[in-house]
């Protein structure tokens, strides 16, 4: 026993030992030693790009390094994989086509495990790479615990998906996508407006932010418009696969719609449950719904009369949209989602951001963070999620939520 | 009516986590190990039959019996590599934790292979299912198949162990090990048949928890294999009728107190149960009370 | 798993902790805090290394906890997490309502006790129950009790106002809170706004307290006591030993320890919600996996094993996505290695060569 546990602990404080090596060696180094070792992604996708230019502007190091975050392994890789890809898609389009300012962009990516402060580690990790700008976190508490750090720093940061009223709280904070609060008033509005429906039911997941956070807002906006809330029924991440209770209530209370402000994985479950036990109410959704039709093997056709409010939708017909979806099909595999959209529309926000001010990679964090500041209420980028997005100081975005149904297994504009 | 069909809905949960739990309490009562990777060949089992049946477009029979066969391969290779080795290690604790890590392999193996994208699982029970009381209460075919399927495996199971050589085998080395071997037992065959078991029965549980619930992702084992352990520990570990009862008790609570309690709450009232039916009778509904040597 | 493999497994008597001299032990930690406060201060620490370290001590603290109530008590438990979330929980509302009232020093001193308090208090609430069962069994109702308390702080909903606190396990509009009262736990989005008040130094100053604890305790009356207990405590009741007495003394102090752990964890990062990634039975999982790795009953080893094995995922983030297929790899790896029968003797026969080819030299 006595030899057993010297063993371990030599071999433990060895490793120990060479880790430490390993993490001073980098910082101490900053450039050449880890730059080589880690920046894979946009790396590679730069030379896929081809140009000679590309490979020089690196190697001098003015290029403009950009670090994405987002839950790479875990329950929520979904989400994170699709913000991650997206940035690297868009970088090596935007280095493709001259860079951001004619300058070479780099996005290097970390995974977070959707944990707070791994999401900080993650964080820290792309300062040592020597990060300038941030796409991310993908999720609203990992963007608040991030936020804290980036503003000591005084690092901009764009949040493709953290939609949390607390991610923007800090000036130097933006994000793509709305807010919580915007999205359960807007669909409690529209849902009024419209006269959908007088009798609603909710199915929303009470440990996440994300879907909690609608709900309240929804449940205040659908009193204060006259709507009657039959049933608000919870699930949690740990019981997720089993809906047949809440939507048992919805159909006891005699709901004719239900308001599903989750994410498409759970959303695709209730729809087949409630097909099999028979209540076919309306379905009305936020911008999580989007992806539904693209799950592997889903039968589309019970998705059929869904609503959503979403800013993207993966077949709509315009060029943009199409070039994406084509793009990222061939490099990734799959339909991207809204993360995906929102993550892409934040590289070319910060690409407009940066011509505006005229930034260089040379500037300072600090100094890119305060013209991105002031220029990100400048501009208007015409993206995925929105034509004419402009930014509020606040780092809130001003654009329209859409309402999207699903026809023949396509979405279509419902106005 | 509302009441019937939560029982119906918990009698579908809890047959499922009754099959998972058949496997854990098995293994357990065995190899004396808690199998935490358990809970991960059920998605294997699921990843084999959607890729038979949804990409290679096979009929489902053949994903099931191919994922049994598979399951059972892995299970028993599993057993082999990761866990003989530590057989006779001074702390059972070193195999539990090696099975940790070989949750972790399998997850994230399956996160390498096929993505982190959600899954639409294909029902691999085309009957729609009955409807009594002119239609206000339906139960799907995939309940009835289920609990059908959970019932018959039970029964096989206790005529395997009861009436087979090889069963009473696996008795005689639940009781003592060494014993069994001066009888001429091969320990690591009866070892080896038992995760075999085991793991075609995880195969089995994924081909029907993903009919039920059809989503796959490289996690759905994970939660019912943790509430399997529970069901297994209920019902008193290492007793195959107890695993059956725990599990169902299992499914008809979580289900019931969804209804009737709260549905964010259900998983503490669950747990809840299970410290109150310990406390009461420690080793659980079934389990055999050891005396204690002194 | 049983206790009475536990038994035969832990070092007896004198070798109960390291079999050497505690002071070695403050030793390490204390040379390892200079180091790497050095790095620190000369600035060739990056800042992902920096970030990692109070995270690393408080895991390391957490494994300290779990190890007496696994290592000394003999006692497997999987709910250490959910103690770590009551220390977080507390203590971050505490902080919450008395930022701004109190001075930072002393906010965080009193909210660390409040913290440790609280999950002494439900360390011997839960203890009552959980202790009178063994072996199995036991494991699987402390992994119930730490899921019962994220699932009920996941639920909860808790607010101040000028008519005092209002709590509800429903939703936010249940409160009825007025309009500029204040929210302090939000349900699942938990607490958010905690101050930063945890550091390197205080975690390792509370490392020192807990490791000075647990030393204490081993090499007391009570830690005789509990220890015999563990070894056997039908001969341990028979010459008069307390044993429900010693068995709550050491699973209350565990739980204070993994407490006042959950009290740095909160106080690290601004934002805490009570969900499976923080505090569920992975995490107890996890925790486990230190005190294994390191050497149960070695208080020490528990230390060095959470900080190589919290540093390791995060090192290996140069692999990107295989990253923690090689951690799950090496977890296996390295528990055949070190625990497997026909590895040690292996191991035994190749430091014996070497010995006697050593000897043939000189």
């Amino acid at each position: 026993m006595k030899k057993t546990s010297r063993v371990i602990s030599a071999v433990m404080v060895s490793a120990m030992a060479v880790s430490m090596l390993a993490g001073c060696g980098n910082s101490g180094a900053s450039g050449a030693a880890s730059g080589a070792a880690t920046s894979t992604d946009a790396a590679a996708a730069s030379s896929a790009a081809g140009s000679a230019d590309t490979a020089a502007a690196a190697a001098s190091g003015k290029t403009f390094k950009i670090g994405a975050i987002g839950p790479l392994t875990g329950g929520a890789a979904a989400y994170g994989n699709a913000v991650c890809n997206a940035a690297v898609l868009a970088a090596k389009e935007i280095n493709a086509n001259g860079g951001m300012n004619g300058y070479q962009v780099e996005v290097k990516t970390e995974d977070d495990e959707l944990d707070n402060q791994k999401s900080v580690n993650a964080y820290n990790t792309l300062k040592d790479w020597g990060m300038q700008m941030l796409v991310g976190p993908t999720t609203s508490a990992c963007s608040i615990a991030v936020s804290e750090y980036t503003k000591d720093d005084n690092m901009f940061q764009i949040t493709p998906s953290g939609s949390a009223v607390d991610c923007v709280k800090y000036d130097n904070v933006f994000r793509v996508c709305f807010s919580d609060p915007a999205q359960g008033t807007a669909s409690a509005d529209y849902i009024a407006d419209h006269k959908l429906a007088t009798k609603i039911g909710i199915i929303y997941d009470s440990s996440d932010v994300y879907s909690s956070g609608i709900t309240q807002n929804f449940v205040t906006e659908a009193q204060a418009k006259g709507l009657t809330v039959v049933s608000q029924e919870a699930f949690t991440a740990d019981n997720k696969t089993d809906f047949s209770v809440q939507l048992q209530k919805a159909k006891d209370g005699g709901a004719d719609l239900v308001f599903l402000p989750i994410y498409y994985t759970e959303a695709s479950l209730i729809l087949q449950q409630a097909n099999t036990m028979g209540y076919k109410p309306t379905f009305f959704g936020c911008d999580g719904l989007d992806g539904i039709l693209s799950v592997d093997n889903f039968d589309t056709s019970l998705a059929e009369g869904v609503m959503l409010l979403t800013p993207f939708a993966a077949d709509a017909d315009d060029d943009l949209t199409k070039n994406f979806v084509a793009a990222y099909n061939k490099d990734y595999g799959g339909t991207p989602n809204q993360f995906a959209a929102d993550s892409y529309d934040a590289m070319y926000a910060i690409k407009a951001a940066v011509e505006k001010a005229n930034i260089t990679p040379d500037m300072s964090v600090s100094d890119i963070c305060e013209a991105m500041k002031t220029a990100m209420t400048q501009i208007t980028v015409d993206g995925l999620t929105s034509k004419g997005m402009t930014w509020q100081a606040s780092g809130e975005p001003n654009k329209q939520p859409k309402a999207v149904v699903i026809k023949n297994g396509a979405y279509v504009s419902a106005e | 009516m509302s009441f019937l069909t939560s029982l119906v809905n918990g009698l579908s949960l809890g047959s499922i986590y009754a099959i998972i739990a058949l496997g854990y309490t098995m293994v357990y009562g065995i190899a004396k190990m808690l199998n935490f990777a358990h809970g991960d060949f059920i998605m294997v089992g699921g990843y084999i039959i959607f890729t038979c049946v949804s990409t290679a477009g096979l009929p489902p029979a053949a994903g099931i019996l191919l994922a049994i066969v598979l399951c059972t391969l892995l299970g028993i290779g599993t057993e082999k590599v990761a866990y003989k080795p530590l057989r006779h290690a001074k702390s059972n604790l070193a195999v539990l934790i090696t099975a940790i890590g070989v949750s972790y392999l399998l997850e994230n193996l399956a996160l390498l292979i096929f993505g982190a994208d959600t899954k639409s699982f294909t029902n691999v029970v085309t009957w729609p299912g009955i409807a009594l009381f002119g239609g206000q209460l339906r139960i799907q075919g995939v309940t009835i198949v289920t609990i059908l399927v959970s019932l018959a495996i039970l029964i096989v199971l206790q005529l395997f162990i009861n009436h087979t050589k090889n069963g009473q085998a696996m008795l005689a080395v639940a009781q003592d090990q060494g014993a069994a071997t001066l009888m001429g037992i091969d320990v690591n065959k009866t070892i080896s048949l038992t995760f075999a078991i085991g793991s075609g029965l995880a195969a089995i549980a994924g081909a029907l928890l993903c009919s039920a619930y059809p989503s796959l992702t490289p996690y759905t084992g994970a939660m019912p294999g943790i509430k399997a352990f529970v069901a297994a520990v209920l019902g008193g570990i290492g007793s195959i009728p107890g695993a059956m009862i725990g599990g169902l008790v299992l499914g008809i609570v979580e289900i019931l107190s969804k209804t009737y309690i709260s549905s964010q709450l259900s998983d503490a009232i669950v747990f809840g149960i299970l410290v109150v039916v310990l406390l009461v009778k420690p080793t659980g509904l079934l389990g055999k009370v050891t005396q204690e040597k002194v | 798993m049983t206790d009475k493999i536990l038994k035969a497994m832990t070092p007896k008597r004198k070798t109960a902790v390291n079999g050497k001299s505690p002071a070695m032990t403050y030793f390490v930690v204390l040379a390892a805090y200079a180091v790497l406060e050095l790095c620190i201060k000369t600035g060739i620490m990056s800042s992902h290394l920096q970030g990692l370290l109070v995270p690393m001590v408080y895991y390391a603290i957490v494994a300290v906890g779990l190890n007496i109530c696994v290592g000394i008590l003999g006692e497997l438990s999987l709910g250490h997490a959910g103690f770590m979330c009551i220390g977080a929980f507390g203590s971050a509302v505490f902080s919450l309502l008395t930022d701004g009232v109190l001075p930072d020093g002393l906010r965080f001193l009193l909210a660390f006790l409040v913290g440790v308090a609280l999950a002494t208090l439900f360390g011997f609430l839960i203890g009552i129950p959980v202790l009178r069962l063994n072996g199995d069994y036991l494991a699987i109702v402390t992994l119930a009790f730490g899921e019962i308390i994220k699932n009920l702080l996941n639920a909860l909903y808790l607010g101040i106002d000028e008519n005092g606190l209002h709590a509800s396990l429903s939703n936010q509009m249940a409160l009825g809170l007025s309009p500029d009262g204040k929210m302090l736990i939000n349900g699942a989005m938990g607490v958010s706004g905690t101050p930063h008040d945890a550091n390197f130094t205080i975690s390792m100053v509370v490392l020192l307290i807990a490791l000075f604890l647990a030393q204490n305790l081993v090499h007391s009356k009570h830690g005789r006591a509990i220890m015999a207990i563990r070894d056997n405590r039908i001969a341990a009741e028979s010459i008069g030993i307390n044993i429900v007495r010693y068995k709550m003394q050491a699973f209350t102090i565990s739980a204070a320890i993994a407490g006042a752990a959950g009290v740095l964890f909160s106080h690290n990062i601004s934002t805490l919600q009570a969900s499976s990634q923080y505090f569920g039975y992975n995490v107890s999982i996890m925790i486990l996996v230190y005190v294994v790795l390191g050497g149960i009953g070695n208080l020490r080893g528990s230390v060095i094993a959470a900080s190589i094995l919290y540093l390791l995922p995060e090192l290996l983030r140069g692999l990107n996505k295989y990253r923690m297929l090689i951690y799950s790899i090496v977890l296996i790896v390295v528990m055949i290695f070190n625990w497997a029968p026909a590895a040690i003797a292996w191991r035994e026969n190749l430091a014996a060569k070497f010995k006697a080819a050593r000897k043939e030299n000189v």
